[in-house]
């Protein structure tokens, strides 16, 4: 399968990310499309790094080029799990005090 | 030896920690038992020095190093030799004096501003000591600038009266004049002489050959710090406004020893000024008009202290005429015969100033003879000693330096006695104003008249002694042969001068014509002021014509204000309201309500809305990334 896929398929997972975090106002919602746009990156960089391997293992099939690339995603879900975790408790945070997970309502940074 | 020497100037030093650190817990008693004790220690250790020195132990004493330089190596060290050690006893004795006399006459100043003013006293003498003992031209400069700092403090020490902090700044920038010059020529000296210890550079001096440009330059440059810091044209006017400071300080330092610091630094670098013709001359003549200039305004001056002040800066002029014809010995002679009785004359005058309760204007004074008998006996005996009546000490120097100056032009010397003619004129003016005829003040100020306590007595009687007998340590070889003592003793200082200058002998029988004819119109010109002046009567008449220019000392403190103080405040005026206040503050101010007025703007960004945020942060994100697309 062409590398062209995995670009549009991520890209559009990215863009859709984008998106719902431009538009919603719900922070469960907005922290769902964080998501998204991370695995968008997740998704591209395992492409990319099997793509680098395939290339790599005509030359010299002992090669282990691209496994820094799979590694790296590895980091990113466990970076992102931690994220979540405390996304997560800001959102319970702020449902407590506001009750309400709307983040139109925080606007009290202004002053 | 050595630790005697590091201890003569470190005394007087812990005297000012203590007074100064201890301000404000110090008692008076004890803070003018400190100051005037350490002194006095320092004064015995001297004489030790001294009588070491004659014995012939002088020497160089080493300190530490000091700077060191590529080559250039300056130690602090210490030279005690014939005219240090001769400085050294006129600085520390009649310091001592005027620190008990000061103990008296400060008496109504509050404690901590009385332990002030003997820290200054301490201070003084330290720097005043490091200047003359210094064995390198830093040492002596460091203790210049020190006493030209003592100075400005002590001229200040009544800092709330306006007037008083004037005449204290104007005291310090007329030194720092005079200082450029002195530090130009230390520079000068490294660059030709490679050191500035005064042997080396003396020896290496002593090679070349005379009326060189360099030695010149350096010599002239000197000579415009001595005219700085010992009151000679163009500088001199500072010191008549010195006198706002207490009359012990007059005395000490505005007569006895600091400004007579310009007179030491030629006389210890003769070897220059004697290889530099030109600078002799010129010292010579500047000398020269300086002591007849200040003559011709003292003669019309009401103010007791200011009559004495000119009258110094006349006397400072005879002993630069001195030095400038190479009478070397002489004008040490004269520096310390004149430190007697000018020191004697001062705290005389604040006797007087005492007893009649701040009243400084001869007008207003007159009689006191019957009211300050010890004050009026040591007062006339040191006016006897400047206008040089033999045998008192005045005639001996002064005459010394007359003889030296016909030697080297019979009109120095007519010119010279003309000036010493006013000397005798306005002191005994300013002895009868002041004790012959009748009291003229007020009728309070003649109740509480009263002769001054023992302290401020006993220094007047210790120097009247010295002004009447100071002298005979230097009679001339006309009266008695080898009598001349202080000749023989200093000879080592100015060995290498006399060989390099050609020596003048006049004939005896000439000699005995210009002492008589000097000691005729002398006596002379001391009657006709006492017979004009005894019975002085207040007149409401202004003075006309000559009188007055004399009365206003000749305008000159006008014309000085004309020429530089009134364009230097324009110029100050200038750069105070239009560049800085609309230049520099104009850019300050504008940068500061930019960021102002721009962060006011930028603040509208904030919205508090979340959404708004990630969608700047969405747009920036996207602005990067097409720029890195195109920027490759």
């Amino acid at each position: 399968m062409s590398i062209n896929n995995y670009i549009f398929l991520a890209s559009a997972l990215f863009s859709i990310g984008v998106i719902g975090v431009l538009t919603r106002r719900n922070a469960i919602i907005i922290f769902m499309c964080v998501e998204l746009m991370l695995n968008a990156v997740n998704l591209l960089l395992v492409a990319f790094s099997k793509m680098h391997y395939l290339t790599a293992s005509v030359i010299d099939h002992t090669t282990k080029a691209g496994t820094d690339g799979q590694i790296f995603v590895f980091f990113i879900m466990v970076v992102a799990a931690a994220e979540v975790s405390v996304g997560l408790a800001i959102i319970v945070m702020m449902y407590r005090n506001i009750h309400s997970v709307d983040v139109n309502f925080l606007n009290r940074l202004k002053h | 030896m050595s630790k005697i020497v590091f201890l003569v100037p470190l005394i007087p030093f812990f005297g000012f920690l203590i007074n100064g650190l201890g301000r404000p817990v110090i008692s008076k008693s004890s803070a003018a038992i400190v100051g005037s004790g350490s002194v006095l220690i320092s004064f015995i250790l001297s004489v030790i020095l001294f009588v070491n020195v004659k014995n012939g132990h002088g020497g160089v004493f080493n300190g530490f190093d000091f700077i060191s330089v590529g080559k250039l190596q300056i130690p602090f060290s210490f030279q005690v030799d014939q005219l240090s050690s001769l400085f050294l006893l006129i600085i520390t004795g009649i310091g001592f004096l005027i620190h008990v006399y000061s103990a008296a006459y400060m008496h109504e100043e509050k404690p901590a501003d009385y332990a002030r003013y003997f820290a200054y006293l301490n201070l003084f003498v330290f720097s005043m000591l490091l200047l003359v003992m210094g064995s390198n031209f830093v040492i002596m400069f460091m203790g210049w600038e020190g006493v030209g700092l003592c100075s400005y403090l002590l001229i200040g020490y009544w800092f709330k009266n306006n007037d008083y902090t004037n005449a204290a700044k104007k005291a310090f920038i007329m030194n720092r004049i005079g200082d450029l010059g002195f530090l130009l020529a230390l520079f000068w000296m490294i660059q030709q002489f490679g050191t500035l210890n005064f042997a080396e550079v003396f020896s290496k001096a002593g090679s070349m050959p005379s009326n060189t440009a360099a030695l010149t330059g350096i010599t002239l440059l000197l000579f415009l710090g001595a005219t700085g810091k010992s009151a000679q044209i163009p500088l001199y006017t500072w010191l008549p406004d010195a006198m706002a400071g207490p009359t012990p300080v007059s005395a000490l330092i505005h007569a006895a020893t600091m400004v007579t610091a310009g007179i030491y630094m030629i006389a210890r670098s003769n070897v220059l000024y004697t290889l530099a013709p030109v600078t002799q001359g010129v010292v010579a003549v500047i000398g020269l008009a300086t002591a007849i200039l200040a003559a011709t305004i003292a003669l019309k001056q009401n103010d007791i202290k200011k009559v004495l002040a000119y009258s110094t800066v006349s006397q400072l002029g005879y002993m630069f005429l001195g030095l400038g014809v190479g009478a070397y010995t002489a004008s040490v002679f004269h520096v310390m015969t004149h430190a007697f009785f000018k020191a004697l004359l001062f705290l005389g005058a604040g006797s007087v100033i005492h007893a009649c309760h701040h009243e400084q204007d001869i007008r207003n004074m007159g009689g006191l003879k019957k009211y300050l008998p010890i004050t009026h006996i040591t007062f006339l005996l040191a006016c006897l000693a400047i206008a040089g009546i033999p045998p008192f000490s005045g005639f001996f120097s002064k005459d010394a330096i007359l003889i030296g100056a016909y030697e080297h032009s019979p009109i120095l010397f007519w010119v010279g006695l003309i000036g010493s003619l006013m000397t005798a004129f306005y002191m005994f003016r300013l002895y009868a104003m002041t004790f012959l005829g009748k009291f003229r003040g007020t009728h309070e100020q003649e109740h509480h008249l009263h002769e001054s306590p023992f302290a401020m007595t006993f220094p007047l009687i210790i120097l009247a002694v010295l002004s009447t007998v100071g002298g005979f340590l230097g009679v001339p070889e006309l009266f008695a042969k080898d009598a001349n003592w202080l000749e023989k003793f200093l000879s080592p200082v100015f060995e290498v001068s006399e060989t390099k200058m050609p020596p003048h002998e006049l004939p005896h029988s000439t000699e005995y014509v210009l002492l008589g004819i000097t000691i005729v119109l002398v006596v002379v010109f001391i009657g006709w002021a006492i017979a004009k002046f005894r019975n002085y009567q207040k007149t409401e008449v202004e003075e006309t014509g000559f009188g007055k220019i004399l009365q206003n000392k000749w305008y000159v403190d006008e014309f000085y204000n004309a020429i530089i103080v009134k364009p230097l405040n324009k110029f100050s005026w200038f750069l105070d309201s239009i560049v800085e206040k609309s230049g520099i503050d104009g850019i300050v101010n504008g940068i500061g309500k930019f960021v102002n007025y721009s962060s006011r703007q930028l603040r509208l960004l904030q919205s508090g809305q979340v959404g708004a945020y990630i969608l700047m942060m969405v747009v920036a994100a996207l602005f990067f990334f097409i720029i890195q697309l195109f920027v490759k």
